[in-house]
């Protein structure tokens, strides 16, 4: 390769990861900086955070969503991973046609936009008083053809010969499950639990469908909530949505590589 | 070992699959399945609340002649038409560069390009709101430069109200596409690219001639996806524009979700529009797939 078109390459990249940056970086920036200045382009961090974080837990109860988006993303993960699993390791070790027919249908459910399944449910989960609770909102989702797939994939490297010698040990099938097929797909257990945290954390069409009380909302609801309003306080927003944000990012760092195979996982 | 006992096991193992598998298989059946066929009925009923009446197709004659749906069918796809090919391509040819074995930083360039998906839906959109409102930073770099001449109002005229979410969506979802690209050229055995390399193809041709064609069922993966996510987009466009101006950036899921909890409810008719997105998804899937095996 040429030295300029080396030189361009580097250049480009470096525009598309500014690009990717900068959105993120200025949202730490004005969380930390007065509306005012942040209007006026102060791009520089300031010392304006705790003021921010006072405005901010005046005007809406942050520790409250907080704790709900917690309480739900992380029933939700350790349930679907349970559930997911468990029906991605029946599917492939266990497998014969019925089976596998069973799992085509499944797949089929990927297809099922979830504005076409939302008002039903709404109706469903009113009737039986899931409005507003952990139950109500993990059930849509705590088990996806997605996850079901990705365990599949992973049960086919499952070595045989480890099973049968188990079983002649005499040990029972769900022990086997828990005991040794746990234990060696950490993996993929790390990856599936960063796709649905973070799923999870992300949510909003269906929290804002089913947390009708101020009490049940989630993050990322009161942060919309902070949008309605004439004057945007821009300090305020930011912090909120930094707070909003910390939670995925900090997944996000520690477990990139998790979370890279756990979007692209069911696909190989 | 006998015969007999050897079927007892293995009938025993098969119904213990059937186990492993019932809870998940069943959650799926009975929150997918039956609220999609309960929608359907539903579509062909009116009325508010439990007093739902039988109406025949007037739901899905209504739509076609309701302004504000027709607008949000043509933003949906406005958007599907001119975001989606744009983000793959500009994701593939980033893959591309960051799978040269000689590039340095590599793992830097790609958490910076990855690191947009670690962002809520609702998180990135007020982000953007922020960015391109009257008194966002968008603006006041444009009017310094001298391009404007005083701020404009991005979210309060019709296309660039479009154009912003179409940027929006770029930002967000390019580096998560590029991630599948890139785990797929990594199935690409390196000596490939070396072997044209010597005989002589240009990074173009390269691209054109190996890459796209190697990694063609991840394309049209990502292309299946893309597409079902766009028909469905609901965040951005509460989030970013709150649909306007004057339901100009409106997407479907906007409006039957304003159309099922924010007006008076209408349960029947929204989940008629919801049965069309259904279709849509699933001809588009089925197009993208019979296009997907032509090029074979």
């Amino acid at each position: 390769m040429t030295k300029g078109k080396k030189f361009g390459m580097y250049l480009f990249l470096c525009i598309v990861s500014f690009i990717s940056v900068f959105p993120l970086y200025w949202m730490v920036s004005a969380a930390t900086n007065k509306s005012a200045e942040v209007v006026a382009g102060r791009l520089i961090p300031g010392g304006y955070f705790f003021e921010n974080l006072k405005n901010l837990l005046a005007n809406q109860n942050v520790g409250r969503a907080l704790g709900n988006s917690f309480k739900y993303a992380i029933i939700l993960t350790i349930i679907s991973l349970i559930v997911s699993s468990l029906a991605g390791y029946g599917f492939e070790i266990y497998h014969d046609k019925a089976k596998d027919t069973v799992m085509s249908i499944i797949l089929l459910a990927m297809m099922v936009p979830f504005v076409a399944t939302m008002i039903p449910l709404f109706q469903m989960f009113s009737t039986a008083g899931w409005l507003n609770t952990t139950i109500g909102f993990i059930l849509p989702t705590v088990s996806t053809p997605f996850l079901i797939m990705m365990f599949r994939q992973s049960a086919r490297s499952f070595p045989h010969d480890i099973m049968e010698a188990a079983r002649i040990d005499g040990l029972s099938e769900i022990r086997i499950f828990f005991q040794m097929f746990i234990p060696t797909m950490r993996s993929t257990y790390a990856a599936a639990m960063t796709i649905t945290f973070m799923n999870a954390w992300n949510s909003y069409l269906w929290p804002k469908v089913i947390m009708t009380d101020s009490t049940s909302q989630t993050m990322p609801m009161v942060v919309a909530n902070l949008t309605q309003g004439y004057v945007t306080d821009y300090g305020m927003l930011m912090l909120a949505v930094l707070i909003c944000t910390l939670p995925t990012a900090i997944v996000f760092f520690c477990l990139q590589n998790a979370f890279a195979e756990g979007i692209t996982g069911a696909v190989k | 070992m006998g015969k007999p006992k050897k079927m007892t096991l293995s009938r025993k193992h098969n119904f213990t699959g059937w186990v492993f598998l019932a809870p998940g298989a069943f959650l799926i059946f009975v929150m997918s399945f039956v609220p999609m066929v309960r929608a359907l009925l539903l579509s062909f009923k009116t009325g508010v609340g439990a007093d739902m009446k039988p109406c025949g197709i007037m739901n899905y004659t209504r739509m076609f002649q309701d302004a504000v749906f027709v607008q949000s069918i043509k933003n949906t796809f406005f958007y599907l038409i001119i975001q989606v090919p744009i983000m793959l391509i500009f994701a593939l040819i980033l893959a591309s560069i960051l799978n040269n074995k000689n590039l340095r930083f590599k793992g830097l360039f790609r958490t910076m390009i990855f690191l947009p998906c670690a962002t809520s839906l609702v998180a990135y959109a007020v982000i953007f709101r922020s960015l391109f409102a009257n008194n966002g930073i968008i603006n006041l770099l444009l009017v310094n430069i001298g391009i404007l001449d005083q701020p404009y109002s991005f979210l309060t005229h019709t296309w660039s109200a479009r154009i912003v979410i179409i940027i929006a969506l770029l930002w967000r979802w390019t580096g998560y596409n590029m991630v599948f690209y890139l785990s797929g050229l990594q199935n690409i055995e390196y000596s490939v690219y070396e072997a044209a390399k010597i005989d002589g193809a240009s990074a173009v041709q390269t691209f054109f001639k190996i890459t796209i064609p190697l990694l063609k069922p991840t394309i049209l993966l990502t292309a299946i996806m893309s597409t079902n996510g766009t028909l469905q987009l609901f965040d951005e466009s509460v989030n970013l524009t709150d649909g306007g101006p004057a339901n100009a950036s409106i997407t479907m899921s906007h409006y039957i979700y304003n159309m099922s909890f924010k007006y008076v409810p209408n349960f029947g008719y929204a989940a008629a529009m919801s049965f069309l997105i259904l279709v849509l998804v699933a001809v588009l899937a089925f197009l993208q797939m019979k296009v997907g095996d032509k090029r074979d």
